[in-house]
């Protein structure tokens, strides 16, 4: 059946910011999704608040509209662009949700829009839990039994129906308070007890416990026509009760008999046909009973999913891409295999490798977080790793964390673990964490069996005998004593079972470079193998490799000029998608200049990754060893390392510095060098915070003493403001400086060295932040890309603030100072590509904060803002172009700048995490981001506040609580707030304040900490009587109501600021917003 | 335990190292046609489907074993293949079905194998030179390659006497009365036979007078190893049933048998279908079925002297799958509807040879509880 003629454009709702569970992969399966449909012929408005995304780039839509993901806003853009059809299955839950949102309020039918790919019906169906429930019952598939009960005597009913052993979870509570599992009667009357007092609405879910069930997925793709096939399976190795996106999983499914999996297939068939999905792809999950081999289904997602990504990018299968195909009407046997073009995408892939995912998360950055994993998905990215063998991969898993982990233990890392007793080890093995697996190996490495271990943590004997094995080989190699020592086949049989130079050398103590020599030498290097969706049974075209050890390359060098672009690993915060959105640019502007691009990266959820984006794709860690493995293969002229954030520049030392395209590892470093640059700052007569650079406790007193508190202390080469901080004395500086030498992570990632000091800077109160992004040419050529105005002050990390282009209160003087400043910067550090300084503006007097001579996390956001493809520009640049020829070619074009504002906000995973304060500061902790546009910006700052999920209310009661620093400035907030005809409520010192100056208080609220009889802030979030929290905190050592009342807000999903700052902006927004009629229009429109 | 060095010998001379795994064979020489397979789970039926007969299988999956084995996957008495061919080989296995591990069936049941082998860089190289014969084992070098030069493969050789029963002997309790040729007959077969029919197997060689005197309401023809064209002796059975319009299904190597009583020519394919995921359409509904394969051997019905409909081809090399006879009761497939391993969509098609039973008798013989000699 070709394609449907009947409908000519097509909506497709993106999945907007990346949040935790919702991120880059949907930029993925969007991007592919957008390509095909304009391919395919039709007109394509997207829909997406994500700048950072690939899918928003204008060329990859007729219409984009980046705008808030609200039902409102989608029917504006719906009834100004009048689409045909709506493709709600390619944005996550985000455009599903909105679908449904507006099947539900007539949208779609009043203006004739038909939902393809899913029905409303199939969507409720699979979504609805008591629906799915009877559809799945219904069809002779088990569900896990459950049921929700309000009093202990329906508990215990229930119970009785259900069977043993049971779990008990309070509805609304915090940390798993209040769960438990029960295996007999009085166990269960007492946590089913204390969960009804534990949940808030006296509501427990009371269901048949799986815990320890081994957990599968099957990914489902089914055209109209009603051929189905599974494209891959997926066994989760952390058995059931962690959430499968914070599990290790690995493909293909590695321990199910061919009966048992031909039983997952079918009921996955029956399934999506029950559900009703007409096209596409879908994700059935699966529990299988090791015991007996019994099956229950989990849920099914009747759409393309983050799994769905993970399995395109393990097999070569591009779901997105045929999902797109399939809901304009084709059929799956008249879309060709683009990987073997000789066959059709109506076929299931088959692998001969052993694809591994391990989640990577970000405890670190969320003090008061558990660190447990359970059935919430808390990990911000994710790697994968392909090896021919369980044990290559996820060895290469390990190591393509970048967590300073070099394997399965092997590495300095494990010494963390000695202090455990080994009964201790056996035990926490039992609660799945971050570091589970690690605390498996070391106690298989004292002798703990296989046995002793799965009757604890219900890992499958398999693969724990598969650590045993990486176990015993090191073993092995320990006895052998040194790299002079292994024979050839010694040799191939360690890089076999995974293991990296790096372990090897701390195994042997030598230096990994001495490792690597010595293993050449012996002729064991890496030989590159290729991902084909067939297992060789076909010739493959498409050129997608991994690394192993075997006896045949497949790789076939070419004679063309090549740049290889090393990509920004797994997403974490403070490097996510922005960077894999600059180093595919970078691969789209070096393709059509002739270059043949390759790209290495291990992060399945991106656009890089796609095995078309680059001319060759190498799935591989990031680490000196692998990188220069493909290095060495394909010898490539130009090494792209400043465009994908932290995790490349700090590899760029060691590669060949002839190789390094742009401005030279010694400038970048140079950036970085405190006393250099110090100095280069001093020569060209900029101002700077006072400051100095400390290696122990002792030198950052020093410092502080001489430039007075408070002071910002942060390490160097980290990004993200990893473990930043704003002290205000001496005995705060001594715990951060504790903090940063030996605690958590950052220890791990290395610790103090003199090559890695701590920066101590003098802060700047309430100064303005800015940020300026700008390309310089071999030449000495330089062009501004933008100039963001921080709305959030200086101190408030730049990834977590808010910011507008053009900037809105610096004077024309101070814009020239700092693009002179951002020139002499560039030109005194020799720049050849982008540059991104930081400012700090107070009193008329502009200080530089940092300069970093590589691609920002701002450059999409430039992007989308000014029209200018900066991120291709510099790539061009820094092989050699200068700016003139790419004015000439038209790369490089003038800037759209007039007419509207754009705002940029942060995204923060709070919601998440309801246990940790949510207060902004030094460092960043927002996942992702979304942008507002508009004529003015009040309106630009409104929309990017609906777009994070922080409406603003147009009425409503505000609620004020502010510390006395901010109280002046809050008068003026205030009035603004009350003349936009919000009520108004606050402490008792605001209160005061704000009515002396004859602004109305509705209500003064009690502190929660006093006695008396009127209502605290909670009690009114409670009550849903409070629309928006402005609460700025007292410093870092304020324990107060604030804590509590940030929280409260988080829960209770109340809009709350943080900083007066963006109170300001807020109550701009308010009163702009109630004085303009709302329009969408397209960036197209804009940037014309 | 100690690794047993041992190599993989082909016959065009390519080398391959790796270590001895399951029997040992006599001097270290283990020797077939060397095939793959890409299933990813199913190694325990693949090794025991008679199909497999005078072949090496390799196993394109990487890691082969994990979930041990279990009396009820067999889809034979034992297996028939000449070795295996893995790049792992668990060590410890895990399944609650699993009584003995993979490593352990080999050895028991005679089976040599050899593990530690790139089996894509073979998998590649029989993609592109060709399945042929091999040798592998402990041996040395010179031995193997003289022992994979004088094996000859499977092209001309007749294996139907090894893998045959020796006796009839029934199974089922389906309304229709069925015989079946065994070929190599796989259980799973026989299972999906048993739904609809009471079905006598009967050995390879028997005639067609004695089949016809059983009083069947149809045969089926199953599958089976090796080349058709050796099978002279089966052709002209089948010839004897066709000209008693039996109403005949086949599989597999029934299909070519069928297709050549009815007069066509079969060839080998360059290396074979050896998999569980081949898309196969229904060229009358359009529906395609993801399909398990094992055949070297394809049909030419250009050539066939009887009328016949193609019903189904296969989509990734537009090869022959399907065939019904415009005048006759008959109708063949070349994939495997009974999976074991593999999908289970085409199961239809035995449903399918019971409504043609329908169409040609007006009612059941009836169940019969012996052979119904």
């Amino acid at each position: 059946m070709p394609k449907r003629t009947d409908i000519h454009s097509i909506l497709v709702i993106g999945s907007g910011p990346i949040v935790i569970g919702q991120a880059c992969e949907f930029d993925y399966s969007g991007t592919q999704a957008c390509r095909v449909l304009k391919e395919e012929g039709y007109r394509v408005i997207l829909a997406n608040s994500n700048p950072a995304t690939i899918m928003t780039d204008p060329d990859f839509a007729h219409a984009t509209y980046i705008e808030p993901l609200d039902p409102d806003v989608i029917e504006s853009i719906i009834a100004k662009e009048r689409p045909d059809a709506l493709l709600p299955t390619l944005g996550g839950q985000t455009a599903l949700n909105l679908a449904m949102e507006l099947d539900k309020r007539g949208v779609l039918a009043k203006y004739g829009v038909e939902m393809i790919g899913a029905n409303a019906l199939a969507i409720e169906t699979a979504e609805n839990r008591e629906r799915f429930k009877e559809a799945m019952q219904g069809i002779g598939i088990a569900v896990p039994q459950s049921s929700f009960a309000h009093t202990i005597e329906q508990a215990m009913a229930v119970a009785a129906e259900i069977g043993w052993p049971i779990i008990v979870r309070p509805s609304y509570i915090l940390g798993g308070a209040g769960t438990g599992i029960a295996d007999n009667d009085d166990d269960f009357r007492a946590i089913a007890i204390a969960g009804l007092a534990a949940s808030p609405i006296s509501e427990i879910l009371v269901e048949r416990s799986i815990a320890g069930w081994k957990e599968y997925e099957l990914e489902v793709v089914r055209d109209k026509a009603d051929n189905c096939v599974i494209i891959c399976g997926i066994e989760n190795v952390d058995p059931m009760g962690v959430h499968t996106g914070d599990s290790i999983t690995v493909a293909p499914i590695l321990t199910l008999t061919d009966v048992e999996y031909q039983n997952l297939r079918d009921l996955s068939f029956a399934c999506i046909r029950r559900i009703g999905v007409d096209t596409g792809g879908s994700n059935v999950q699966f529990a299988v009973n090791p015991e007996n081999g019994d099956v229950v289904i989990i849920e099914m997602n009747p759409r393309v999913s983050r799994s769905s990504a993970l399995a395109s990018k393990a097999t070569g299968y591009p779901i997105a891409k045929i999902a797109a195909k399939l809901a304009v009407g084709y059929t799956l046997d008249e879309i060709p295999n683009d990987i073997t073009k000789t066959t059709y995408a109506s076929f299931e892939p088959v692998i001969d490798y052993v694809v591994t995912k391990i989640p990577r998360w970000a405890f670190e950055k969320l003090p008061g977080s558990s660190g447990e994993l359970g059935t919430r998905m808390q990990s911000v990215g994710e790697a994968m790793a392909i090896g021919r063998t369980f044990t290559e991969s996820i060895q290469k898993g390990f190591r393509s964390l970048e967590q300073g982990r070099y394997g399965l233990n092997c590495d300095p890392a494990e010494e963390n673990y000695a202090h455990i007793p080994t009964a201790e080890l056996v035990a926490k093995t039992a609660v799945a964490t971050p570091e589970r697996l690690f605390l498996v190996g070391e106690a298989l490495r004292r002798g703990v069996t296989v046995d002793e271990l799965h009757a604890v943590n219900k890992i499958d004997p398999w693969f724990l005998d598969q650590f045993l094995m990486i176990v015993e080989e090191r073993h092995a190699l320990d006895a052998l004593g040194s790299p002079g020592a292994l024979s050839k086949r010694q040799w191939k049989r360690a890089k076999q079972l995974g293991f990296s130079d790096a372990q090897l050398g701390y195994l042997w103590k030598v230096p990994e470079s001495q490792v690597r020599t010595a293993r050449l030498t012996a002729g064991v290097v890496a030989t590159f193998k290729t991902v084909d969706t067939c297992a060789a049974e076909f010739d493959a075209k498409t050129p997608y490799h991994y690394s192993t050890y075997e006896d045949d390359d497949e790789v076939r060098v070419s004679d063309r000029p090549k740049v290889a672009i090393l990509g920004s690993g797994p997403n974490r915060i403070g490097q996510g998608i922005e960077f894999d959105y600059c180093c595919v640019h970078a691969s789209y502007a070096l393709r059509n200049a002739g270059f043949e691009t390759i790209m290495i990266n291990c992060n399945p959820e991106t656009v890089s990754t796609d095995y078309d984006t680059s001319d060759r794709l190498y799935f591989e860690p990031l680490t000196y060893e692998d990188v220069m493995n493909v290095i060495e293969r394909e010898q490539p002229d130009h090494l792209i390392v400043s465009l994908g954030g932290q995790t490349p520049l700090k590899l760029a030392g060691m590669l060949p510095a002839h190789l390094v395209a742009g401005t030279s590892p010694a400038s970048i470093d140079a950036a970085e060098d405190r006393e250099r640059w110090n100095k280069l700052c001093h020569s060209l007569g900029i101002e700077q915070p006072p400051g100095g650079t400390a290696v122990d406790v002792e030198g950052a007193l020093a410092v502080a003493e001489r430039v007075g508190y408070p002071v910002l202390v942060r390490p160097s080469y980290v990004l993200g403001g990893r473990a930043m901080q704003i002290v205000n004395d001496a005995s705060a500086l001594r715990k951060a400086m504790a903090d940063m030498a030996t605690d958590g992570s950052l220890g791990k990632e290395g610790g103090l060295s003199a090559e890695r000091p701590v920066l101590v800077d003098r802060f700047l109160d309430d100064a303005v932040e800015v940020d300026v992004d700008a390309i310089r040419d071999v030449t000495g050529d330089f062009v501004i890309g933008g100039i963001m105005e921080h709305v959030e002050q200086a101190g408030v990390h730049s990834g977590d603030s808010a910011c507008a282009i053009p900037p809105q209160s610096l004077s024309p003087l101070t814009i020239s100072e700092l693009e002179r400043h951002t020139r002499s910067i560039a030109d005194a550090l020799d720049v050849r590509g982008l540059i991104n300084v930081q400012f700090a503006v107070r009193d008329g007097v502009v200080y530089v904060l940092e300069a970093n001579p590589r691609a920002s996390r701002t450059v999409p956001f430039v992007a989308k803002a000014t029209g200018v493809p900066l991120a291709m520009v510099a790539s061009r640049v820094m092989v050699g172009a200068t700016l003139a020829e790419l004015r000439v070619e038209g790369l490089l074009r003038e800037p759209k700048t007039g007419g509207h504002v754009s705002v940029k906000e942060a995204v923060l995973p709070f919601s998440r995490f309801p246990e940790v304060d949510p207060v902004l500061g030094p460092e960043m902790r927002s996942t992702g981001e979304v942008m507002g546009i508009d004529r003015t910006f009040g309106v630009a700052y409104a929309k990017s506040q609906l777009a994070s999920s922080n409406r603003l209310p147009s009425e409503g009661t505000v609620y004020l609580s502010v510390n006395d620093r901010d109280k002046a400035a809050t008068v003026g907030v205030a009035r603004s707030f009350a003349n936009a005809g919000l009520r108004l409520v606050a402490t008792s010192g605001t209160a005061v304040h704000l009515s002396e100056r004859g602004i109305p208080i509705d209500l003064v609220v009690r502190k929660i900490s006093d006695p008396g009889d009127g209502p605290t802030a909670l009690d009114l979030l409670r009550n849903g009587d409070i629309n928006l929290v402005i609460n700025t905190p007292r410093g870092t050592s304020d324990y107060s109501d604030g804590a509590d009342i940030r929280r409260a807000c988080t829960v209770n999903k109340v809009t709350m600021h943080t900083t007066l700052a963006a109170a300001v902006a807020a109550a701009s927004g308010i009163a702009e917003w109630k004085n303009t009629p709302f329009s969408v229009r397209s960036l197209q429109e804009w940037l014309a | 335990m100690s690794i047993i060095e041992a190599h993989l010998v082909l016959a065009d001379g390519t080398t391959f190292e790796g270590e001895a795994i399951g029997h040992l064979p006599d001097a270290g020489v283990a020797t077939g046609e060397v095939v793959f397979n890409t299933v990813l789970s199913g190694y325990q039926e693949v090794i025991t489907d008679p199909s497999y007969a005078g072949q090496i299988i390799t196993f394109t999956s990487t890691h082969i074993g994990n979930y041990g084995t279990n009396p009820t996957d067999d889809e034979s008495r034992r297996p028939f293949c000449r070795g295996v061919i893995v790049r792992e080989l668990a060590r410890r296995s895990s399944n609650h079905r699993s009584t003995e591990d993979l490593g352990a069936f080999l050895r028991t049941r005679g089976v040599a194998g050899i593990a530690g082998i790139d089996t894509r860089r073979l998998t590649r190289h029989l993609r592109d030179a060709g399945a042929q014969p091999g040798a592998f084992g402990s041996a040395d070098h010179d031995t193997l390659l003289r022992a994979a030069k004088a094996e000859p493969g499977t092209d001309g050789v007749d294996f139907l006497g090894e893998v045959s029963t020796a006796e009839p002997y029934t199974v089922g309790n389906g309304r229709w009365r069925v015989v079946a040729y065994d070929f190599g007959i796989k259980r799973t077969i026989l299972r999906h036979l048993g739904r609809i029919a009471t079905v006598t197997v009967v050995p390879a060689s028997m005639s067609a007078d004695d089949v016809l005197a059983l009083g069947p309401d149809g045969v089926f023809l199953s599958n089976g190893p090796g080349d058709p064209a050796v099978c002279s002796a089966q052709v002209g059975q089948i010839r004897a049933l066709i000209k008693a319009e039996t109403s005949i299904f086949g599989i597999c190597l029934g299909q070519q048998l069928l297709a050549s009583a009815a007069g066509a020519s079969t060839f080998k394919l360059p290396f074979g279908h050896h998999g569980g995921n081949h898309p196969v359409k229904d060229v009358r509904t359009g529906r395609v079925m993801i399909t398990s394969q094992n055949h070297n051997f394809c049909v030419d019905h250009t050539t066939l002297d009887l009328a016949a409909e193609v019903t189904h081809v296969n989509l990734n090399d537009g090869t022959l799958e399907g065939l019904a006879y415009t005048d006759l009761p008959m109708f063949s497939v070349q994939h495997h509807p009974e999976a074991g391993p593999g999908p289970h969509e085409s199961e239809t098609l035995f449903d399918d040879f019971d409504a043609l039973l329908t169409r040609v008798h007006a009612k059941p013989s009836g169940p019969a509880t012996k052979a119904f000699a």
